[in-house]
């Protein structure tokens, strides 16, 4: 097996985050990844440290102490602002070198996993994809095991990397709850350079547009329709915008072009946590039901009274969605009337 | 059926589309013994963004000319799915197999493939899905970009050829936004799931696609691969171990009566709740 640019032997007891920002604020998924490690160190007796590149970013430093980290990494260059995984790629290996952390985690944003999946090349190490889970094996030397889902019904497989580091793997965003920040904590700064020449670099951007696009892991509701919905997706947006929450989907819709791709809930889309999910007209499939696992309560209608998502629900209402969702707006449209 | 290849300048662009079947999600039943995966009885298809980036390339051969190569790590049984790219405008598959291919992590599968595209000779564009529908880790684009020192753009609806500057420019799509990157060929595209209508084939090129000669199959010793970088070998990630899903205690509690009825009921329980 051919080895990693360095081992086990030579890893330092650390975890990095590879933290990603927009328009001057850290990705949430980055806090919750930030989150994880402290608690994955506390338990270890290990470091955790922010991997942080770009462009006047000394504001967010204080904000990466105060959700845990023990020391942030910073590359502070124009030419590391936006993004381009050329030379975020390029700085972050100089940084992995230098620092030969044991663990290394991106969350699985579309730059996350641009860059860890360069970077894993560059490094030749394993990456583990989409983790539900972490944890970390001190038994065995500090082994990250990574949960993952997709190999079967109410399966999980633990994916490891035992004989290369850093240990890479990414996260969804959503997966780790937030732990509170501890305004004023420090940690130890370490600046990098940064030897990029505007000559050399080959990525332009040409137009960038940012937004705020739906994010369903942050929904405190979320209603969510399947196949037997029929399409309906104007019933539940209406359910939705009652209860202050977003519209989410299973996959067939989505395949079906009936709903955005970002909406879609499960092992291949969205893993979310609201207070409520409101499932509708969804079978209940185990690549399905992981997108909703860590909601508070679970409320599930379905004509089918043997459908297997009644197992996944707090409550559940055997009826026929289109008949059940728009007298829930009557009655939810009527309380208000009443208050 | 031989290409008009050559382009004005005398350049001939070679385009590769990395196409990988996958068994069809709906037909994946899980084994209520064992609750693991059960592919058996699944068809397979084409991995659905594949579709689209063969579609992207072919548009670039209808307009400037040139060849589509097919390029696909994976057993021999691949090989009558990725046929139906030759029936749309493709010119030649390659596909690389051999056991001890089998079992890659993403590591190993992006070697390997590196090492096939790196046999081809020169290549302009080396287009992929953006993720597989089976293990949907989205990482073979950038990690295949790396291993051949390629630029890359993933997660494109969108691009642009300028044959006379050398570079290729993509629509990348981000959440609620998007941007549009240049980068100089050769490159490494990913596309995204149903960003255009890939072409239906061409019922009277099926004898031609499925003669003998389009596919060329490579073994790990056709490539000269180094082979502690192939298969089970050449993976660091491994199943170390399955566990049951921790599955939160639901309260199961049934909810009867009219529609009116239990939304009444579903709307107190929402009141308490929130
Ligand atoms: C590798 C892999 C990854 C996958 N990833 C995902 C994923 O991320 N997300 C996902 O959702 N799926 C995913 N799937 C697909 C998943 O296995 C299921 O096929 C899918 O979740 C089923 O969607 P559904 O419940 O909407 O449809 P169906 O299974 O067809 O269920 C429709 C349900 O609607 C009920 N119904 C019909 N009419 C009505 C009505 N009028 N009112 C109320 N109920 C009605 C029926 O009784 C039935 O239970 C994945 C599959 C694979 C193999
Ligand atoms: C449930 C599951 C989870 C897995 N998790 C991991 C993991 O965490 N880490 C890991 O390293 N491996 C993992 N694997 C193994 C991984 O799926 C294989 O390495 C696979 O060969 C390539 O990865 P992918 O399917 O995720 O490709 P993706 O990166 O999702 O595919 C993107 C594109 O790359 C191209 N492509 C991918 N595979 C091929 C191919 N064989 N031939 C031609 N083109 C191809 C296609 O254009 C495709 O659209 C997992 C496999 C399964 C089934």
């Amino acid at each position: 097996m051919a080895a990693s640019l360095y081992g086990p032997d030579e890893a330092q007891p650390a975890l990095w985050v590879y933290l990603e920002h927009e328009e001057g604020v850290l990705e949430r998924v980055s806090l919750e990844l930030l989150s994880k490690s402290r608690a994955l160190a506390d338990a270890a007796g290990w470091r955790v440290a922010g991997l942080l590149l770009g462009h006047a970013v000394d504001p967010l430093v204080e904000q990466a102490f105060a959700w845990g980290a023990d020391e942030v990494w910073v590359a502070d260059h124009p030419l590391l602002e936006p993004f381009r995984v050329e030379t975020h790629t390029a700085v972050a290996f100089q940084a992995i070198l230098q620092g030969r952390p044991s663990v290394f985690l991106c969350g699985a944003t579309p730059n996350g996993r641009d860059l860890a999946g360069r970077l894993a090349v560059r490094l030749r190490t394993g990456l583990t994809a989409d983790c539900t889970d972490l944890r970390l094996d001190l038994e065995q030397g500090g082994v990250l095991i990574g949960e993952v889902t997709g190999f079967g019904g109410g399966i999980v497989a633990l994916i490891t990397m035992p004989r290369h580091r850093p240990q890479m793997a990414t996260v969804r965003p959503g997966v780790f709850p937030l732990s509170s920040p501890q305004p004023g904590r420090t940690g130890v700064v370490i600046p990098l350079e940064v030897n990029l020449r505007p000559e050399e670099l080959r990525t332009r951007v040409v137009e960038r547009v940012v937004g705020r696009g739906v994010d369903l892991t942050q929904a405190p509701v979320l209603v969510v329709g399947g196949r037997g919905i029929h399409g309906r997706f104007d019933l539940l947006q209406e359910l939705a915008a009652l209860l202050g929450g977003e519209v989410g989907a299973t996959r067939p819709p989505v395949d079906e072009g009936l709903i955005g791709r970002e909406r879609q809930v499960g092992q291949t889309g969205v893993v979310c946590r609201p207070k409520v999910a409101i499932v509708c007209g969804a079978s209940g499939a185990f690549q399905f039901v992981v997108g909703i696992q860590n909601a508070g309560t679970v409320i599930a209608v379905n004509t089918d009274p043997e459908a297997p998502i009644f197992e996944f629900a707090d409550y559940g209402v055997v009826g026929d969605a289109l008949q059940v969702i728009p007298a829930l707006i009557e009655a939810l449209r009527a309380e208000r009337v009443a208050v | 059926m031989e290409s008009f290849g050559i382009s004005r300048d005398g350049h001939e662009w070679h385009f590769v589309v990395c196409m990988k079947v996958v068994p069809k999600p709906e037909e994946v039943r899980v084994d209520p013994e064992t609750r693991r995966l059960d592919r058996a009885g699944a068809r397979s298809e084409i991995n659905p963004p594949d579709m689209n980036a063969l579609e992207m390339a072919l548009q670039l051969k209808d307009r400037f000319g040139g060849r589509v190569s097919i390029v696909s790590m994976g057993p021999p049984f691949f090989e009558p799915y990725l046929r139906v790219g030759l029936a749309m405008g493709a010119d030649h598959i390659y596909l690389l197999s051999d056991r001890k291919f089998g079992g890659a992590d993403t590591l190993a599968t992006t070697y390997t493939l590196a090492r096939g595209i790196q046999k081809l000779g020169p290549v302009d564009l080396v287009f992929c899905g953006e993720e597989s529908s089976d293990g949907a880790t989205g990482q073979v684009p950038p990690g295949l970009a790396e291993w051949l020192d390629f630029h890359q753009i993933t997660l494109v609806t969108q691009v642009e050829l300028d044959p006379l500057r050398r570079v290729v420019r993509g629509r990348r799509e981000r959440p609620g936004g998007y941007e549009i990157l240049e980068v100089p060929l050769p490159a490494v595209i990913s596309v995204k799931t149903g960003c255009n209508e890939p072409r239906f084939m061409d019922y009277r090129l099926k004898p031609w696609a499925f003669a003998p000669e389009r596919v060329t199959v490579w073994s790990a010793a056709d490539l000269q691969v180094d082979e502690a970088f192939v298969g089970v070998a050449g993976s660091p990630t491994q199943v170390s171990g399955l566990a049951q899903a921790p599955s939160r205690e639901r309260k199961r509690i049934r909810l009867e009566g009219s529609p009116e009825e239990v939304a009444r009921l579903l709307a107190e329980r929402l009141r308490e709740i929130m």
